[in-house]
């Protein structure tokens, strides 16, 4: 895959939150059609580096290209209209407002046209929004809160679905089912997945390529695999706890 | 939940009191519960009873008066024990029936007015066909019905209306978009001022020329206001815009060679009918006509002008509500992080919301300087600020049906008081029911957001329904599904 263009290339990214340092230099690179993921253990920065992709911070030095384009100093409503879509931290779904019209609101930015056949596809990945279509975002349990704000993200067609630990306190089977989509996006769409978890087992057994995060720098990086197999991941991340 | 309570659906309406008496008593039974016993009412009522001795001794009790010889004292122990009384009397009453008792009246009536709700769930949209149809026919009902009291009748209903409408035109503001917007009557003046100066310095321009113009300026200093508060929201944002109202204010009092200052304008031209003046005599509107003069034609016309410029406000308010931007605007309200990151422009977005919402109180704020055809800055302090976001907060945010509601019950409520002359039988001659206003305001208000904390009408109407129509299989049917 490395003799393609990266879609998203992010380098020697530093970013500071006022006087503190977040990310100190991180390089990571996405390839089209890969799902690449980021573990991390709290507070190594991995929400930040998401945000700096979405420029809200922005970084303060390094470079953040996407397809080729310098995104760095963009403004993030308009990288969010290149084609990224991402399912933020906490979901962050509107609550007072019904499944459809959050659908709506992740639409809002593509034709009209695309609209009754993307709902159809959402729908056949997620039946559960189907039947809570009229039911006021609040009042959905987390996974379907979760199932929403991916669903919402990929009401914009993105080419890159930049994905902030959808697994957070969610139940076991409900994370399964919710990597399987993410699966069956990347194999039948062709999806493009940046996908930051702490549940680093599932994550890398689902992801193409991984990094590790470390206090705001990138220590370790390889296929999901190999990553599985080192010592240091499994004695980090894996062991106790596992799912 | 309290062991042994009923469960009420409206468990969250009630008040804090009567929430953290069930929690306590949880832990003990009934029947050892000194604090549903009349002994700890009647201490509780005491200790109110006696504070208010002590806070009114000097304030009530005491009065110093101007006396040649230099202040006298009089007593008025009175009025003290009537204030203790009262205090001891409505405590005493509140802990038996609310404080301290298993089943508070509050939780009753709260229980019935949502269960009102949910037995009619299209009680809404019947009401609010009702309403308009009422109003379409108003100043015919009232002429035809209370003939002599026509005059009074219909100028109440231009006020109330003119309310609906800045409460429809602040609800973009605050009810849909979420920005907490305490200077909207700035942009009532600036329709206003806009209005009145430029019917003062061009000859040409009357009402309905005017109209455009003053809503353009007040969108635009929407716009203005806009800019710097952008990355304010909730109670910053609630302090620059209070400020900018008072700004607008200060300016108009002060700059006394543009806008009269504390004169005012006077002279503000009335509305023509399709260039008919509603004058006795040759050329007016009822000699047109061939009808016989009456001053109602006018009051009825301003009437139809503000009813028509509400509906406009409310029709646009709701497509919008259905299109991308009011959605946008709704979705703003939620989670702004969550709009940013779906590629929302959240500047233009309150920008919009601001600009649209300006606009609307400036067409108004034009009408009402037709109608008065006299402003000045005293009509635009603070407390109209606070009358229409106490219409767009009473009534639900986001509610179009409620602000309708409570600017019936706000504004008409005030006038009524003015009209209860029996009150004065009971109290005597001095008494005087409209300074009591504020304080049946201030109940008013307490007492609705006891019982509704969400306002009037809480129920947000979703702009979108799957339209994929509902399958249904024969075995369903069958089974008493799809009727």
């Amino acid at each position: 895959m490395n003799e393609r263009q990266p879609l998203l290339s992010v380098r020697k990214v530093e970013t500071y939150y006022g006087k503190i340092v977040a990310l100190r230099g991180v390089d990571v690179d996405v390839y089209p059609g890969e799902i690449v993921t980021l573990i991390g253990a709290n507070g190594a920065g991995k929400s930040t580096l998401m945000m700096t992709i979405c420029g809200s911070p922005q970084a303060r030095a390094g470079q953040i290209l996407y397809d080729g384009e310098d995104i760095t100093a963009t403004p993030t409503h308009e990288i969010m209209r290149k084609g990224i879509a991402q399912s933020p931290e906490g979901r962050r779904i509107f609550p007072r407002m019904t499944v459809m019209e959050n659908l709506q609101m992740g639409a809002s930015l593509v034709a009209a046209e695309h609209f009754d056949g993307d709902l159809k596809r959402i729908f056949e990945l997620f039946p559960r929004l189907k039947e809570r279509s009229s039911q006021r975002g609040g009042t959905l349990s987390g996974g379907e809160q979760q199932m929403l704000a991916i669903a919402r993200a990929l009401m914009s067609r993105p080419k890159l679905l930049l994905l902030d630990e959808p697994s957070l306190g969610l139940a076991p089977l409900i994370v399964k089912q919710i990597f399987e989509v993410i699966k069956e996006l990347n194999r039948t769409d062709g999806l493009t997945v940046f996908l930051v978890e702490q549940n680093a087992f599932h994550a890398l057994k689902l992801a193409h390529r991984g990094y590790v995060m470390v206090n705001g720098n990138i220590t370790m990086s390889g296929t999901g695999a190999e990553l599985l197999k080192r010592e240091e991941v499994r004695a980090a991340y894996l062991e106790g706890g596992r799912h | 939940m309290a062991a042994g309570t009923p469960t009420a659906p409206t468990a969250s309406n009630r008040p804090q009191g009567a929430q953290r008496a069930l929690e306590e008593r949880g832990d003990m039974p009934p029947a050892a519960d000194h604090r549903t016993s009349m002994a700890g009412s009647l201490r509780d009522a005491a200790t109110a009873a006696f504070l208010v001795f002590v806070l009114g001794f000097f304030f009530l009790g005491v009065r110093s008066d101007i006396a040649p010889g230099g202040l006298t004292l009089t007593f008025r122990w009175g009025l003290l024990a009537i204030a203790v009384a009262i205090v001891f009397g409505a405590r005493l009453l509140l802990n038996i029936f609310v404080f301290r008792t298993a089943r508070p009246l509050t939780q009753r009536m709260g229980g019935a007015i949502s269960a009102q709700g949910r037995a009619f769930p299209n009680l809404g949209k019947w009401l609010g066909r009702a309403l308009f149809a009422f109003a379409v026919i108003l100043p015919f009902f009232f002429t035809y019905f209370f003939p002599g009291r026509e005059r009074q009748y219909i100028d109440l209903a231009i006020l109330i209306m003119t309310y609906i409408m800045l409460g429809w035109g602040l609800n973009i503001v605050v009810g849909l978009a979420g920005l907490l917007d305490l200077g909207y009557v700035a942009f009532y003046a600036v329709g206003a001022y806009s209005f009145a100066l430029l019917a003062q310095h061009f000859e040409f321009i009357g009402f309905w020329t005017a109209l455009p113009l003053a809503g353009l300026l007040a969108a635009f200093w929407g716009i203005i206001l806009g800019f710097p508060v952008l990355r304010l929201r909730g109670d910053y944002l609630a302090i620059v815009t209070l400020a900018f109202g008072e700004i607008i204010r200060v300016v108009l009092l002060n700059w006394y060679e543009f806008t009269g200052g504390p004169d005012g304008i006077s002279g503000i031209p009335k509305p023509t009918f399709f260039g008919l003046e509603f004058v006795r005599g040759e050329g007016g509107f009822a000699d047109f006509f061939g009808i016989p003069f009456h001053n109602i034609h006018r009051f009825i016309y301003l009437y139809y002008i503000i009813f028509i410029l509400a509906i406009i406000t409310n029709l646009v308010t709701l497509r919008l509500r259905k299109m991308p931007v009011g959605r946008a605007w709704e979705a703003l309200r939620e989670d702004e992080i969550a709009c940013r990151s779906l590629g929302i422009n959240t500047t233009n977005t309150k920008l919009t919301a601001f600009a649209l919402g300006a606009m609307f109180g400036g067409f108004a704020g034009s009408f009402f300087a037709t109608r008065q055809g006299f402003i000045s800055p005293e009509s635009f302090t603070f407390l109209e600020s606070a009358i229409i976001l106490a219409i767009v907060v009473l009534g639900g945010l986001g509610s179009q049906i409620g602000v309708v509601i409570s600017s019936i019950v706000m504004i008409g409520g005030i006038e009524l008081l003015r009209n209860l002359g029996f009150l004065s039988q009971i109290f005597g001659p001095n008494f005087e029911p409209t300074q009591y206003r504020m304080l049946i305001f201030g109940i008013a208000m307490v007492l609705i957001m006891v019982w509704k904390p969400r306002g009037l009408v809480s129920t947000r109407e979703p702009t979108a329904v799957l339209k994929e129509k509902k399958r249904i299989g024969a075995d369903m049917v069958a089974q008493g599904e799809g009727h």
